[in-house]
């Protein structure tokens, strides 16, 4: 058994905590810091329902240590936006009707957000490539592709 | 699905790592943590220490020189798909990444750690057996270097020691202008191939093959070279005739079998990829600069 204590920034706050090594990021980021938000599936980093933003790269939470995390700028899906002003991404998702239970939905967005920072004009292809690493048992992969195409857009400012 | 125990270590240079390496007893490396994380949750794996090396700083970085391409163990896959100068001299690098793992592991994913792991589906392992990479490993007792045709020992086994890490690799650069090819099958994209072939052909100016070197991997436990094409090639022009003996002794390896495909059918796509790989290797657009 180890402890350490740990001081990251998620969603732009800073946070110290005390956590076990053996603690995975997305066990830290539900169950001790409260952010419910980030799903947990499959826990082997196959379904990418976990995946944030580690220092502006997409990642697996369940496949990173919460001690691997001291020092990191972590972003989740609680920090694109509110419900009562959803992000460009969230907008795009909810127009397209790009969810239909929501479980891969955090997973889906900020594997897409982080795309977009990288890519601002991806096509249909490169979408379709990134998110093979996300799975949607519901089956809307047709309507998240056209929801990541339609916040493309929407933030080039071309729509 | 919860990793078991461990005494976690995250050294922060090489010298501390090696005291460790030299103390702790039933200890594992963890790199970018994207198959051995997924083995501790799944408590295949159950060390009594975890040795981080994420924050020994040196670890990481290209670096080319006339001859080679250096590459540390612990550099990102993501971080080599980005690299302009890697895409200039091994084009075909950036090609087969595209085929490891997904867009949210090349994130924290390293070549050091996938040639540590060595699945036979793996695409980095194949390209050091098509680059002849030498893998600088060191311990406690000292540094050594490991030819690729010895760093394969057999299913989920390297030849790195217990006490020892992969500091680099180091590829052979190919000359300026060559061809590549890269190919592999998998069931959906992102998965580990059942098969796959990355071939690279230098043309001497009368469009004669001067050299070929053609790997297939996750036919057989390790990558495998086809070294008997490979020297028939040579001296040859590029033919139909040259695209079918690849293809059958690709199709000759000893393919394993599990339970989605036979080895049958395994031996079968490895012809297929193979011909795929060298057909692309040969297009003169194809070919570096």
């Amino acid at each position: 058994m180890s402890a350490r204590k740990i001081n990251l920034t998620v969603n732009g706050e800073a946070v110290e905590a005390e956590v076990e090594a053996r603690l995975n990021l997305a066990d830290f980021l539900r169950q001790a810091i409260g952010l419910t938000g980030t799903h947990v599936g499959c826990e082997h980093g196959v379904c990418g329902a976990c995946t944030v933003i580690v220092d502006g790269r997409p990642a697996r939470a369940c496949l990173m240590l919460a001690v691997q995390a001291d020092g990191a700028k972590v972003e989740t899906v609680e920090s694109l936006g509110t419900p009562e002003s959803l992000s460009e991404l969230q907008q795009a998702f909810r127009d397209r009707h790009a969810l239909q239970c929501g479980f891969c939905t955090p997973g889906m967005l900020m594997t897409i957000e982080a795309l977009l920072r990288v890519e601002g004009s991806p096509t249909r292809e490169e979408i379709r490539d990134v998110l093979s690493g996300n799975l949607c048992r519901c089956t809307g992969y047709q309507a998240i592709v056209d929801a990541a195409l339609d916040a493309a857009e929407a933030r080039r400012g071309t729509r | 699905m919860k990793a078991p125990p461990f005494t976690y270590h995250d050294p922060r240079s090489r010298d501390d790592l090696i005291g460790l390496l030299a103390e702790l007893e039933n200890a594992k490396l963890l790199a970018g943590g994207q198959s051995l994380v997924p083995m501790l949750n799944f408590r295949v794996v159950a060390p009594d220490h975890l040795i981080d090396i994420n924050r020994i700083p040196d670890l990481a970085g290209i670096r080319l020189s006339a001859n080679a391409v250096v590459l540390g163990a612990m550099t990102r896959q993501w971080d080599l798909q980005a690299s302009a100068d890697l895409a200039a001299t091994a084009p075909i690098i950036r090609e087969a990444l595209a085929h490891v793992g997904h867009f949210q592991t090349r994130s924290r994913g390293t070549i050091g750690g996938s040639c540590c792991h060595l699945d036979p589906a793996a695409e980095l392992p194949a390209l050091c057996a098509l680059f002849d990479a030498e893998f600088d490993v060191a311990g406690p007792n000292g540094a050594r270097i490991v030819k690729v045709g010895d760093w394969f020992k057999g299913y989920l086994e390297s030849a790195l020691e217990e006490r020892e890490y992969l500091q680099s690799i180091r590829l052979r650069r190919w000359p300026a202008g060559h061809g590549y090819g890269f190919s592999e099958y998998a069931r959906r994209r992102g998965d580990f191939a059942i098969a796959g072939a990355g071939a690279l052909l230098e043309f001497a100016e009368d469009a004669r093959i001067r050299r070929a070197a053609i790997v297939v991997f996750g036919v057989e436990p390790g990558p495998v070279r086809l070294v008997e094409v490979e020297q028939i090639l040579v001296g040859q022009t590029f033919s139909e005739a040259v695209l079918a003996e690849a293809a059958a002794q690709a199709s000759a390896l000893d393919a394993m079998a599990d339970v989605h495909v036979s080895a049958a059918y395994r031996r079968h796509l490895a012809g297929v990829v193979t011909r795929r790989a060298l057909t692309e290797a040969a297009r003169p657009a194809r070919q570096a600069v």
